[in-house]
Formats: structure tokens, C-alpha cells, sequence
């Protein structure tokens, strides 16, 4: 079944590249049409999924290139099960929302998005080390090309800073991911990349360190943690919506699923030992990217940089290694896909009208389209975490969780709290109240009933797990208390043993 | 039969505004214009009606001076690890006190408001804020546990955020709505961490079970705790040093004002020092920075109310000041006095808010004391009730205000007594006197002597709005019944058997002399109206000279805070974003690409383009490699 | 009998002189001869080779490369037929579009 769900939109990407180019409409169609059926796969696992069980489930383990060990293996739990319902919401979101931007090339545009959902359900599904690694830089492409193809101005650049700065941070990580399988056969005497099989070694703590070192650049660099930020803003501002969505929703979300997926399970005493690192740069970047974004001009810089800040409370949720503080990364890493990719997409309604990004060419939109004002209105409070939306229940258990671990934690991610309110309010206000100041007010028409729909899932989302995110919690409980478990595993102070 | 009455009641009156958002929110554009307002005053009537069953019925269960508290689950909310949080609700005393308050207040106001707002475009947007906020605030007064008050907390900071920069196409009102969140938030941080230090201590959010457990807690968790519960308090209640988002937020329409900004609202803060007065009163620390920042808001809002021009500000500041009265209520240990100021003040401070918008409402939106004048006679309903409510503030006998400011003061001179200290008193009893100086003030710029803009046509305020502020008028003359000796103080004995248990050695100290005390408030009242009316009368504003100008400016707190934390932050924030961030973090990463490209750009130069030298290159190396083999061998 | 050594020092010279070709002329058409002339003497080495050794590997080897040549021969011709038609000139020094 997870093999369905990563093959069908692989399979529709093949089959949207078959359609010919003009027939446009067929092919937007065709497009929704599997990523919803990827949905109703997504939505049937999260039925099916048994909330009791820490392990993987549904898991497939074939061989496929025996002679050096690399099997394709699948398995979901409760971490990536919220992940992985994540994209199979975010993607039929992404591309009906750019049914009005997209008007070049839409057959290549689908084609993109398409094998794009395809890796990111298989990043997130993938239990084999080089096969999480194909998918994680498989991600890279099509996300690469959406920028440097229906991006802005500065696409190239930003293409290529995006490409290059993730891709040399990931190739340390298949360096660790290699020595990791040496060191298998070392000591298991087995050619392997299976994450479960590989798990059970224990590596001495100098081993770990680097290993974990190596994969934790690869993942910071796509959380992104501060300060290997920098790529974002300019990949967030250059892309087209649905990128960005994309990009901010899930591609993220890969960085600090790595941290939590990876961590626990084949670092066991690094990942504890480096928690106040972590907890440190995720404390500056909570700040940092607030502070930021009060500066910025360029809406989607600040989104960009709030993201910066968001993230950083999924990290201090990670580095507090509580149950309240994974649990509440982990919901939180679902609330920031809602709420930021509903973020990047009303930045995209105002562009789709007047084609500009910049907060001085608005004010007083609230006026001209009151009922986007609504939604704007509820997307940034979940971004606020009021209490009632999705982002209050994330924030508090992670600040929950970090105030366990060290009161300053929380108290300085309390600070990020207050400045997430400060930025978000200050934007809203800029744009949407005052006097009627936009520049083109004539183009800023009330939202039509196709981004109504796209936005309608979103909203319902942010009450609901705001109002009842048991359904979500329970079904990561197991699989964090699992991780939590193998953090408490006795430190065996076992030498490397040498072959010969 | 009363306890299924309480069961269901009470998550009923919080259904029924919730009903009346959904309607205004959902349908509102559909709805013809005046059905709005009558759909947000019936459901907010009917959750005042729910509450009153309940009322009754818990005043048949519960026998009459004990107190019983009525847990009631609603659903298990959210869960991790030994986190596991309950939406359940709590019926007791102080919680229906203030439901009644709310409900009864808010329906008035909403009434009030179907004539205030009859002009607007768009009142359906006005009335589902409305009903949203009476939804959050019997939320945050009906909570059971700890994070569904701090949601309600928040919620009321919403709508009130939303409800200030109602008129959003003027940047004041935007700005004063943002700031209002902004400074609340801080509070509210505070306050988050109060909740996290009692989980972390306590294991529970459950608000009985932290009752039961306070007294495991040890002092310093206690103090702390108490302190940063307080610290959200002074955001939410506008208290020193966070009241400056209180005065901005006057740009909402006036019936706002008195809703949230008056009656409700801003209580908040006092209501959750009592919801866990077990916590403070075993805190005596904090309890004592309570009071004296109680007492230093007091006196120093109304010092400031005595020099603004804004008759809506001066109110304002009048709550501030009033606020502070109750923090002192609740730092000398008398949380009953408090509650009961909380109320008498939400009855006159809400019909002197209702004066004003009615005033507004005449005057087409002039609020500046300097263009207004001369009222009483055009409007003399507003006028009279306006009267009513000043003398209550100024606490005159025998109107509300006047037994609850003086059970306060008696409880802060028996702290005195207890403790040597006898600041809070003191600032008491002169910020009664100022209250009085500055009330009268309001009443005579605004109603007496000549008009100052005679070419305007004032009107009285149609029926709609002028029965709510009879019925207020009413509330502000009767309402210290509720707390007198003389009528047997049926409200603070209500209260007393929840939060009158604990209070700390309050029995033992040598009783105040009452009598005394009494005379000393009544004077100080009297004395404030006598230089008030010399310093005012006939429209006369005396500026002061410079201490007139330190007072028009607020102590300079307000410049403060932008000078020393706004525009500093901001410009860090520009710092930040600018060179740092695109110039050294940003420029490393460029710096590293060019390094790699200017060595690239080196290499490059290898490719000559002439095949001979690859050709050449081709040979060297197989010399060279053959070389090392037969060297090997 | 000629000694094997005799035609091993040819086989090296022919090649020296193929090298020395390949590097110092700028004709294309003289290179592409100097290469043939090193290929040749790399076939006489085989040849000699599996006379000294008794083995009919170095011969066969010698076919293959004949074939390679043949091969290299009508590509290259093509090439630089082709080149003299855009360019007027089979100097290979001005052929360098590859230049850094």
C-alpha cells in the first residue's frame, strides 16, 4: 500500500507527460485527479494505521541490489503517518491553487509537481539509507526546476543557491550513510542499508558523533537551522506559489523528520549529547527569524523568515527529547505545512492580481476583498498560535516539553511567541487595514470560488486540530514514546571491534 | 433536578453565543441588516438566562454559605505523556458571579449596541466579534482547567484585538488593535510559563486538583509561579507596567470600550488571582508586589486621567486606575472585596462608557472634552446617567462604588495593621480623592456651561440605547447591596465560602476601625467633587503648569517604551535583516560559492583549446605512471 | 635471421617518430598520419611479440587494431573534411573552441 503511494504519482507523472502539451485543461485535471487519489490512499492509511503499535507498519522489504546490500525498503509509524498525510493534503492544495498562475508550460509545471509528490512520500516512507537518500535528493530536481522555470526575476540564482547549498550539505550525509554500512558489515557481518538492521549496532560514542554530525548538517541545512538559512528566503521569493508551498509545507519538514527519524534510532548518544546545541540554535533562530522578519518588505521574505522561527520551535521541540517536546514537534511540523503553505498561498492570491510581493504596494485590502480578509485573518492567527488553532496546541507542548528539559529554553522560545505576533500582526496590518492605499486596487477582487476551495480544507484543518488534535496525537504517541525508549537504552561502553 | 440543570446549563450558556458567531459570521451577509443585532442580543440574553438558572439551581444544591464546586468533563483534549488535558468546565461560586456579570453586562451592551452601530454597513461583522468574545470570556470564566482558561485568556485578547481595529480603514484603530494584542501577548507569555511551572510541579492542570495541591509545592515554586501568573495578569488587566495598550484601545466603538475594555475583560486578570487564590495567598511575596502594583496603577491612572482630553481616555484611565483598586484588594487577601469591586465597578463603569458613546453618538464622534460642553441639557437622560455612574466611581454613598472601594481600603488598612505596611492604604485613600477630582472634571467639561462648538445639533440617544443604561443606572445605585453590611452582603458571603477559607492570619490581626475609615473615604470623596467643581466650574481647565504636562504625557512611560524598546528593536530588526544577515551570513555563503568559482575560473585555464597540448599532457602522464610502475617493480 | 630485438627498436622508433609528429605538426591531415605511424608500430611490437612467445594472441590483436583503425580512419577523414569546409584550414591550433 505505501508502495501505491509512492508509485501512483510517479505512474501520473508519466502519464501527464503523454498528454499533448495544448490540451491544458486534461492535463490540470489529470494532475488534481491522482494527487487526490493519493490522497484517498493517504487518508485510508491514517485509518488503518494502528495508533497502539510504536513499529513500523505496513512495511515491504524487497532486494534490490542484493550485491551491495540496498534493499527497497517501506514502512510507516507514527512519525512519518503525519507527514505523510501532510503531503497528500498539501499537494492536490498546491496544484489547484495554481490553476490561475501556472499558464506556461502547465504539462511540464504537473509533470514537476507530480514526481515531486511521488519522492516526498518516499523520503518520508523510505527505511533503506541509500533509498531515503535517492528519494531526498530525487526531491531536489523537480523542486529546482519549478524554481528556476516558473520562478521570478532572480530564479536562476536562486535555483541554483537552492540546489547547490542543500545538495553538498546531503553529500556529507552519504558519506556518513556509506561508513555506516562498512561498519556494518564490520559488526554485524552483513551488506546492508537497512535503517532497522543498522539500528541495532552500537557504535561508540566518538563514532557516533561524527556520523550523527554528518547527517545532522544535511538535515539542518534543510530544517534550515540558523545560520544555514539563508538559501530559503531567496528560494521562497523566486518560486512560484505552489513551490513555495511545497517547499515550506514539506520540504522542510524533511530536515526535521531526518532529526527525529534518524536521530533516535542510529545515534542514541549523540543526538542527546548534542540537545543543547541544537536547543541553542534553534533559540537563536526562533528569535532571529522573528526579529527578521519584522524588517522585511518582501512578503514572502517574511513568510520565509518566519518559517525560520517556526522551525525553530520543531527543533527546541526535538532537542527537549520529552514526549511533550517530540510530540508537539511533530504536530507542529503538520500545523506549519497548514499554516505557512496557507500563508504562501494567499501571498499568491495578492500576486496572482497585481503581480507584486511587496507589503508597500498594499493597505487596505480588507476593504476590496473581505471575505480573503476572513481567511487571512484565521491563517495568521494559526500562525500566531492563538489558542483554538493549530498552532497553540504545537507551541505549547513543544514550550511544555522545553520547559522540562531547561526553564531557559522555554523562557527565551516564549520570547518568539510574543515576536511571532509582533511581525505577523504588523504585516496583516500593512496589507489589509488602514486606508485603501494599494496600488492597483481595481485588480484586487474578491477571491474566486476555486481559491475559496483551496483554501476551505486548510481552514477546516486549522480548527480542528486546534479544537481536537487527539486523532494526530494519539497516533504519534507510540512511535515517540519508542524513540524516547531507545534514548534510555543503556550506554554500552563496548569498543569498536576490528575485523581480522 | 438542579444538578442536571447545572450539567447541562452550563455548557449551554457557552453554546449560545457560540450559536450567534456561527450566524453572524456565516449567514451575516444574507441577513437583513437589523436581524444581526437582534440575533446577538437574544442569544446573548438567553446565555445570561442559563446562567441565572444555574445560579439558582446551584444555589439549591449547594447549601448556603458552603461552597461546592462542580466539575464538569467535556472531552479529553489533548494528551502526551503524562500531559493529559480535559476540556471540562467548573461551576462555583466565583465562576457563576462572573458568568452573571458577563452575561448580564454583555446582553445590556449588546442591546445597547443595535442602536450605537445602526449606522454601520456591515454589523454583522461587529455582532459575531461580538458574541465571540462573550463565547471566550464565560469560556475563561467556566474553565476547569488551567489551558482551557489560558484559551479563553487568549480568545478574549482576540476579539478584543479584533473588535479595537473594528474600523480598520483608520490606522489608529488598526494600530491600537495590534498593540493591544502585541502588549497582551506578553502578558500572556508570562503567564504560559506560570501554567508550565505548576504542570512541571504539579503534574495536573486541572484547577480543583491544583488547589488541592498547592500546598505540596514549596515556597519559591509558589512565589514564582504566583509571580508569573500576576505578570499575565498585569498584561491582560492593564496594570502597571502594561497598561499602555489600554488607552489606544478607545478606538473601538464605544460599546466595546464598555464591554471589554471596562466591564469585562480587563477583570480578567483579578478573576484568575481568585480562580486560584489558594496559590497567592499561600504566596506572600507575591501577594505583596501585587498590591503595591495595584496601588501604584491606581494612583498613578488616575493622576493621568486628571489631564487627558479625551473623555473616552479619561475613562480609560479610570479603569486602569479602578483595576489597580482591585489588585490591591487581592494583594491585602481579601479576593471577596476585590470580586466585589470587580462587579459594582463593571456596573457603573459600564453605564459611564455607555454615557459617553451616547454623547458620541450625539456629537457625531467628537469625544475631545475641549469640543464638547453644554450636554446636559440636549441630552439629559445620558446626562443623568452619566451623573449616576460618576458618582458611583467617585465613590459617593450610598452608590455601588462607594461600599466596595471602601471594603477594599478597610482591608488595606488591616494589611497595614498586619504587616506595617501601610502604602497601599495610603495610595488608596489619595486615589480616591483624585478619582473624585477627575470624574467631576469629565462630568463638567462634558455636560455643564456653554456649548464650545455651538453650531451643533446634539440629539438624545434613541430607546435601544438608552434602556440598557437605565437598567446600568439602576445596577450602579443598588449594586453595593450586594457587598453592604446592611443588607447582609449576600455576595461576599457567596464568595467568602470559596475564597474566604484561606485567608492569611486576616482573623488574627487587630480589627480596623471601621467607622474611622469610613469617614476617611467619604471625605476623601467629597473633598475630590469640592476641588473638582472649584477647579472645573464653568468649563475651566487649569493646566497645571509642568506637572499638567508630565500628566498630559502619561509620566512619559508611553515615550519611553518607544524610545527605549520599539524603535531600538526596529532598528535591529533592520540591522539584522540588512548587513548581517545578507552580509555576513548571507555573504559567507556567497563568499564560499565565489571561492569555488574563482578556482574554477583557475582551472579553466588548463583548457587551452590546442589538442597538441592534451596530446602532450596524454604522454606525460603515461610516462609518468609507467615510470612509477617499473620504479616499483 | 633479423633479431626480434631489431624489429622491437623499429616498432619504438616508428613510435617515437608518430609521437614526436603528433605534438609538433599543425596539419590535421600530417597528425592523423602520425598516429596511424604509431598505431603501426604498435601492431609490428604485437606481431613481434607472438613470433618471440609462440602465440597467436599478439596477431589477433593486431586484426582488432586494424579494424580500429580502419574505423578511426573514415571517422577522422570525415571530421576533418568536414572542419576544412566550416574553416578553410586543417590547422589544428585554430580549432579550439574548447578553450577556457
Amino acid at each position: 500500500m505505501l508502495s501505491v503511494l509512492i508509485a501512483l504519482p510517479l505512474a501520473g507523472a508519466l502519464l501527464v507527460a503523454l498528454i499533448p502539451r495544448e490540451r491544458e485543461e486534461t492535463i490540470r485535471r489529470v494532475g488534481l485527479a491522482v494527487s487526490l487519489g493519493a490522497l484517498v490512499v493517504a487518508a485510508w492509511l491514517f485509518r488503518a494505521f494502528d495508533p497502539a503499535s510504536g513499529e513500523m507498519q505496513f512495511a515491504v522489504r524487497v532486494p534490490w541490489i542484493p550485491a551491495l546490500g540496498i534493499g527497497y525498503a517501506v514502512g510507516v509509524d507514527g512519525i512519518s503517518l503525519l507527514l505523510v498525510g501532510l503531503t497528500a493534503v498539501i499537494f492536490p492544495l498546491a496544484l489547484l491553487g495554481s490553476w490561475g498562475s501556472i499558464t506556461e508550460q502547465v504539462k511540464w509545471f504537473t509533470v514537476a509537481m507530480l514526481s515531486l509528490e511521488g519522492a516526498v512520500f518516499g523520503t518520508f516512507l523510505a527505511l533503506d539509507l541509500i533509498l531515503f537518500y535517492v528519494f531526498w535528493e530525487a526531491v531536489l530536481i523537480p523542486m529546482a526546476f519549478l524554481i528556476a522555470l516558473w520562478g521570478g526575476p532572480a530564479r536562476r540564482y536562486a535555483a541554483i543557491k537552492f540546489f547547490l547549498y542543500t545538495m553538498a550539505a546531503s553529500v556529507v550525509m552519504l558519506v556518513a550513510i556509506l561508513a555506516l554500512h562498512v561498519l556494518g558489515r564490520r559488526l554485524l557481518g552483513e551488506r546492508t542499508f537497512d535503517l532497522e538492521v543498522l539500528a541495532t549496532m552500537v557504535l561508540p560514542p566518538g563514532v557516533q558523533a561524527w556520523l550523527f554530525a554528518a547527517f545532522a548538517l544535511a538535515f539542518a541545512v534543510k530544517v534550515p537551522v540558523w545560520p544555514l538559512h539563508t538559501w530559503l528566503p531567496d528560494a521562497h521569493t523566486e518560486a512560484p506559489t505552489a513551490g513555495s508551498v511545497i517547499l515550506a509545507a514539506l520540504l522542510l519538514k524533511m530536515g526535521t523528520y531526518g532529526f527525529v527519524r534518524f536521530g533516535p534510532m542510529l545515534f542514541p548518544e549523540a543526538l542527546p549529547a548534542s540537545a543543547p546545541l541544537l536547543a541553542a540554535l534553534a533559540i537563536v533562530g526562533i528569535l532571529y527569524g522573528a526579529v527578521v522578519s519584522w524588517a522585511q518588505t518582501d512578503l514572502k521574505r517574511l513568510i520565509a523568515f518566519s518559517s525560520v522561527s517556526h522551525l525553530g520551535f520543531v527543533m527546541l521541540g526535538i532537542a527537549s527529547l520529552t514526549e511533550q517536546g517530540l510530540q508537539g514537534s511533530l504536530i507542529q511540523m503538520v500545523n506549519h505545512g497548514i499554516s505557512t503553505g496557507a500563508l504562501f498561498l494567499i501571498v499568491g492570491v495578492l500576486y496572482d492580481r497585481t503581480h507584486s510581493r511587496q507589503i508597500a504596494d498594499y493597505g487596505g485590502v480588507a476593504a476590496l476583498m473581505p471575505r480573503f480578509a476572513v481567511i487571512f485573518t484565521i491563517v495568521m492567527l494559526s500562525s500566531v498560535a492563538l489558542p483554538g488553532t493549530n498552532g497553540f496546541v504545537g507551541e505549547f507542548l513543544i514550550l511544555l516539553g522545553a520547559f522540562q528539559t531547561s526553564t531557559w529554553w522555554a523562557v527565551l522560545g516564549v520570547g518568539g511567541v510574543i515576536l511571532s505576533a509582533v511581525y505577523l500582526l504588523w504585516a496583516y496590518q500593512q496589507v489589509m487595514h488602514g486606508p485603501q492605499a494599494a496600488r492597483h486596487p481595481e485588480r484586487l477582487v474578491e477571491v474566486t470560488r476555486r481559491e475559496v476551495l483551496v483554501f476551505a480544507p486548510l481552514v477546516a484543518l486549522i480548527f480542528l486540530i486546534g479544537v481536537y488534535p487527539k486523532p494526530l496525537l494519539d497516533r504519534s504517541e507510540a512511535a515517540v514514546q519508542a524513540v524516547l525508549n531507545r534514548l534510555d537504552r543503556p550506554a554500552m561502553a563496548e569498543p569498536l571491534r576490528r575485523p581480522r | 433536578m438542579n444538578d442536571v440543570v447545572i450539567r447541562v446549563g452550563w455548557p449551554l450558556m457557552l453554546v449560545w453565543p457560540l450559536v450567534g458567531w456561527l450566524a453572524n459570521g456565516l449567514l451575516g451577509g444574507r441577513l437583513p441588516r437589523t436581524a444581526s443585532g437582534i440575533i446577538a442580543s437574544g442569544v446573548a440574553g438567553a446565555s445570561f438566562a442559563t446562567a441565572l438558572l444555574v445560579a439558582s439551581a446551584y444555589r439549591g444544591v449547594a447549601a448556603a454559605d458552603a461552597a461546592v464546586s462542580f466539575p464538569i468533563p467535556l472531552f479529553d483534549w489533548l494528551g502526551a505523556g503524562r500531559l493529559t488535558v480535559e476540556a471540562s468546565l467548573l461551576v462555583d461560586p466565583l465562576a457563576l458571579v462572573m458568568a452573571l456579570v458577563v452575561g448580564g453586562v454583555g446582553f445590556l451592551i449588546h442591546v445597547y449596541s443595535i442602536g450605537y452601530m445602526a449606522d454601520d454597513p456591515h454589523p454583522s461583522r461587529y455582532f459575531a466579534y461580538l458574541n465571540l468574545f462573550v463565547f471566550a470570556m464565560l469560556l475563561l470564566v467556566s474553565a476547569g482547567n488551567l489551558l482551557l482558561l489560558f484559551v479563553g485568556w487568549e480568545l478574549v485578547g482576540l476579539c478584543s484585538y479584533l473588535l479595537i481595529g473594528y474600523w480598520f480603514d483608520r490606522p489608529a484603530a488598526a494600530a491600537a488593535g495590534r498593540k493591544a494584542f502585541v502588549v497582551n501577548r506578553i502578558g500572556d507569555a508570562a503567564f504560559l510559563l506560570g501554567v508550565f511551572l505548576l504542570f512541571v510541579a504539579l503534574g495536573t492542570l486541572d484547577i480543583l486538583e491544583i488547589r488541592e495541591g498547592v500546598a505540596t509545592l514549596s515556597g519559591a515554586e509558589r512565589r514564582l509561579a504566583a509571580l508569573l501568573l500576576f505578570a499575565g495578569a498585569t498584561g491582560k488587566s492593564a496594570q502597571l507596567p502594561l497598561h499602555i495598550w489600554l488607552p489606544d484601545a478607545m478606538e473601538g466603538p464605544t460599546p466595546v470600550s464598555a464591554l471589554i475594555h471596562a466591564a469585562t475583560m480587563v477583570t480578567a486578570g483579578v478573576f484568575v488571582i481568585a480562580r486560584l487564590d489558594r496559590l497567592f495567598l499561600t504566596a506572600p511575596e507575591a501577594l505583596v508586589v501585587v498590591a503595591m502594583v495595584g496601588a501604584l496603577t491606581a494612583f498613578f491612572a488616575a493622576t493621568v486621567a486628571l489631564r487627558q482630553h479625551d473623555l473616552k481616555r479619561v475613562l480609560a484611565y479610570s479603569t486602569i486606575s479602578q483595576l489597580g483598586y482591585m489588585f490591591v484588594g487581592m494583594g491585602v487577601a481579601a479576593p471577596s472585596a476585590a470580586i466585589f469591586h470587580l462587579v459594582s465597578h463593571a456596573f457603573f463603569k459600564a453605564l459611564l462608557f455607555l454615557a459617553a458613546g451616547s454623547v458620541m453618538h450625539a456629537m457625531h464622534e467628537v469625544i475631545d472634552m475641549r469640543r464638547l460642553g453644554g450636554l446636559a441639557r440636549p441630552l439629559r437622560q445620558t446626562a443623568g446617567g452619566f451623573v449616576i455612574g460618576a458618582l458611583a466611581l467617585a465613590g459617593v454613598p450610598p452608590f455601588a462604588g462607594f461600599f466596595s472601594k471602601d471594603l477594599i481600603l478597610e482591608h488595606a488598612f488591616a494589611f497595614g495593621l498586619r504587616t506595617g505596611n501601610y502604602l497601599p492604604y495610603a495610595l488608596g485613600l489619595v486615589t480616591a480623592a483624585v478619582t473624585a477630582v477627575y470624574i467631576t472634571r469629565a462630568v463638567l467639561l462634558t455636560f455643564s456651561g456653554p456649548p464650545a462648538e455651538p453650531g451643533a445639533r446634539p440629539h438624545e440617544a434613541p430607546p435601544v440605547m438608552l434602556w440598557p443604561m437605565a437598567a446600568l443606572a439602576v445596577l450602579s445605585v443598588t449594586g453595593g447591596l450586594l457587598g453592604a453590611s446592611v443588607a447582609g452582603a449576600p455576595l461576599l458571603r457567596f464568595l467568602d465560602g470559596l475564597l474566604g477559607l484561606v485567608e492569611s492570619g486576616a482573623e488574627a490581626a487587630p480589627h480596623p476601625p471601621a467607622g474611622l475609615l469610613l469617614g476617611l473615604s467619604v471625605a476623601a470623596a467629597l473633598a475630590g467633587m469640592l476641588v473638582g467643581w472649584r477647579a472645573h466650574r464653568g468649563r475651566r481647565d487649569p493646566v497645571l503648569g509642568r506637572v499638567g504636562v508630565f500628566l498630559e504625557q502619561r509620566w512619559y512611560i508611553d515615550a519611553l517604551y518607544d524610545r527605549a524598546i520599539v524603535a531600538p528593536g526596529h532598528t535591529l530588526a533592520r540591522w539584522l535583516a540588512g548587513p548581517f544577515d545578507l552580509g555576513v551570513i548571507d555573504g559567507a555563503v556567497n563568499l564560499v560559492g565565489r571561492g569555488l568559482g574563482a578556482l574554477g575560473g583557475q582551472a579553466r585555464r588548463l583548457q587551452t583549446g590546442y589538442a597538441r597540448q592534451y596530446a602532450l599532457g596524454v604522454l606525460i602522464g603515461t610516462v609518468l605512471i609507467l615510470g612509477y610502475w617499473m620504479l616499483r617493480w | 635471421m633479423v633479431p626480434s630485438f631489431a624489429y622491437l627498436a623499429l616498432s619504438a622508433a616508428l613510435f617515437t617518430l608518430g609521437a614526436m609528429g603528433v605534438l609538433v605538426r599543425r596539419s590535421a591531415l600530417i597528425i592523423f598520419m602520425s598516429v596511424e605511424l604509431m598505431l603501426n608500430s604498435v601492431n609490428l611490437a604485437f606481431v613481434t611479440f607472438a613470433r618471440m612467445h609462440q602465440s597467436i594472441e599478439g596477431q589477433v590483436v593486431v586484426f582488432f587494431v586494424l579494424v580500429v583503425t580502419a574505423v578511426e580512419v573514415v571517422v577522422g577523414l570525415a571530421l576533418i573534411v568536414d572542419i576544412f569546409r566550416s574553416r578553410e584550414s586543417v590547422d589544428v591550433d585554430d580549432v579550439d573552441l574548447l578553450r577556457g
